[in-house]
């Protein structure tokens, strides 16, 4: 599981039949510390996340877990929404 | 999943014969203002993507998570064409 920071919204009509009804958002990968982590990258999002929310994602073929289809081309998923991140330093 | 630009397409007919009838499309990953970086893949259309789309690419074994790529030798496929983009500012 990855940190992000919800950045945006994709809208997109035509697309795959089993990606229907998902909303997909625009996310920055970041760090625990909170510095960028990367190029940001689009999720499904499970839990209703906002933008301006950090949240927390999984990725690769674990994505498609959480999602209410058998079968989904989905490589990024949010799976939670961050309340607060303690780091012993 | 990444967002990406189709610039054009691969043709090839000696190929794994499990690939035979699909579209490869050749798509260059781009930023939030859709501009060109040097990265591409190849990525197999599901969608019927034209060239010029701004479309987004599912990666790795979730790419096999579609009716046309199930169980095939297929890493990167084109799952959405993007209508719009939303950038939180």
């Amino acid at each position: 599981m990855f940190f992000a920071d919800v950045i945006g919204t994709i809208w997109a009509t035509r697309k795959d039949e089993n990606l229907k009804g998902f909303k997909l958002q625009l996310i920055q990968p970041i760090t625990a510390k909170r510095e960028k982590a990367g190029t940001p990258i689009i999720a499904v999002d499970t839990v209703g996340a906002g933008p301006g929310e950090t949240v927390y994602y999984i990725t690769a073929r674990e994505a498609v877990i959480p999602l209410p289809v058998e079968m989904a081309p989905v490589d990024a998923s949010i799976v939670g929404i961050v309340d607060r991140i303690d780091l012993k330093s | 999943m990444i967002l990406g630009k189709v610039v054009g397409t691969v043709w090839a007919t000696r190929k794994d014969e499990e690939l035979v009838g699909m579209k490869f499309q050749l798509v260059k990953h781009v930023d939030l203002e859709y501009k060109l970086k040097d990265s591409f893949v190849v990525a197999v259309d599901t969608v019927q993507a034209g060239v010029g789309d701004i479309v987004l690419v599912t990666s790795g074994s979730s790419a096999r998570q579609t009716a046309q790529t199930k169980n095939k030798p297929v890493d990167a496929v084109i799952v959405a064409v993007v209508d719009k983009l939303d950038v939180a500012d």
